[in-house]
């Protein structure tokens, strides 16, 4: 069992303490503005963005995603989205680097195929040693597999972030006694990462253990994003605190009301039971 | 004239030459000449070139030559 801390209660990767356990992604808005309200609504503090290709020669006044959301007020997290092998997925977290600065907190994965967006897990931890030797910070997306998550933990990656289920599939956690032996056995934040649909999702996830919980569908696909993006802020803590508080064991019977059994105005006394034990 | 592949498409581009010697491998552009034929100066850019990453220091430097492949990126929005 993980130590429950009770007192400071931050998300620390990386040697840095983050007050959000939530963090969004950037993609699917309908515009910049939008990208900005449900980033800010959520509270998160570290945001992903993906890396693309410029468009050439065309509206050369075209909005730019750092200028909406600023490395001064976030902590951005480049992602490898759309990478297929592990040659793509380091290239791209190479130029993030130099497009942010020398910033080395990354998310890395490696996906296996466009239908599922399964993670590929051979691939996932070759990329992943790459960057860590090259002075990367990784936070990596796997499946919810324990073993490749303890070996991803071992070679150095700060965070591990299963799925819950496919990406952008909003199912939910589909296994959550996977997701607690990933968090028993791992001494780095575990963040679930995609398949989160609704805010209960990124409650239950907390109340697993989980360290934080990173999303983009189920806020930016929501009918209202901003305003689901402020259900995930409070499911995630509603979540945390709950974890820290220690849930009550779950029982099928012995009953114990939660007022005085003396005292009622009642006439007759409760029927009696028929189990003797009781 | 010389011709770079710019995010996979290929485009010709006019040598100029500001002064700046052509080194003996025939390169006469350099990275930020070649931003400005875009209209991509001043932008939140990062560049590979063959592969490997072109600091943001070296941008000055004449070192482009016929049959480059450049890679021209920015932050999107992404999950």
């Amino acid at each position: 069992m993980r130590k429950r801390e009770t007192v400071l209660d931050h998300l620390n990767i990386a040697d840095k303490d983050y007050s959000s356990r939530l963090l969004v992604g950037t993609g699917k808005y309908k515009d910049f503005s939008e990208t900005r309200a449900a980033v800010d609504a959520s509270g998160a503090e570290i945001i992903t963005v993906a890396i693309r290709r410029t468009n050439l020669g065309q509206n050369p006044d075209e909005p730019n995603l750092l200028d909406v959301l600023p490395s001064s007020q976030y902590t951005l997290l480049p992602n490898t989205a759309g990478c297929y092998t592990v040659e793509d997925a380091v290239r791209t977290l190479r130029l993030a680097r130099e497009l942010l600065d020398g910033h080395t907190l990354v998310k890395l994965e490696v996906l296996g195929d466009p239908k599922t967006l399964y993670p590929n897990m051979v691939e996932t931890i070759k990329a992943a040693e790459i960057l860590i030797k090259e002075g990367f910070q990784v936070m990596v997306y796997t499946s919810d597999d324990p073993i490749a998550a303890k070996q991803l933990e071992e070679i150095g990656c700060v965070a591990i972030m299963p799925l819950a289920s496919l990406i952008g599939s909003g199912m939910g956690i589909l296994n959550p006694w996977n997701l607690q032996i990933i968090i028993e056995n791992a001494s780095v934040p575990v963040i679930v990462d995609a398949g989160v649909g609704t805010a209960s999702d990124a409650a239950i996830a907390m109340e697993l253990g989980c360290d934080g919980v990173l999303m983009n569908t189920a806020i930016a696909a929501a009918q209202n994003p901003i305003l689901m993006a402020s259900a995930m802020k409070k499911a995630v803590e509603a979540g945390r605190e709950a974890y820290l508080a220690g849930r009550m064991p779950k029982k099928l019977y012995s009953a114990s009301p939660s007022s005085p059994v003396e005292g009622t105005i009642a006439s007759s006394s409760a029927p009696a039971s028929k189990d003797k034990s009781i | 004239m010389i011709q770079l592949i710019v995010n996979g498409q290929p485009r010709r581009f006019p040598v100029r030459n500001h002064g700046k010697a052509q080194d003996s491998d025939g390169r006469v552009l350099n990275i930020t000449d070649l931003l400005e034929h875009m209209g991509l100066q001043g932008k939140r850019i990062a560049i590979e070139r063959n592969g490997e990453i072109v600091p943001r220091s070296k941008f000055d430097q004449p070192m482009l030559a016929d049959g480059d492949r450049l890679e021209i990126v920015v932050a999107v929005g992404g999950g």
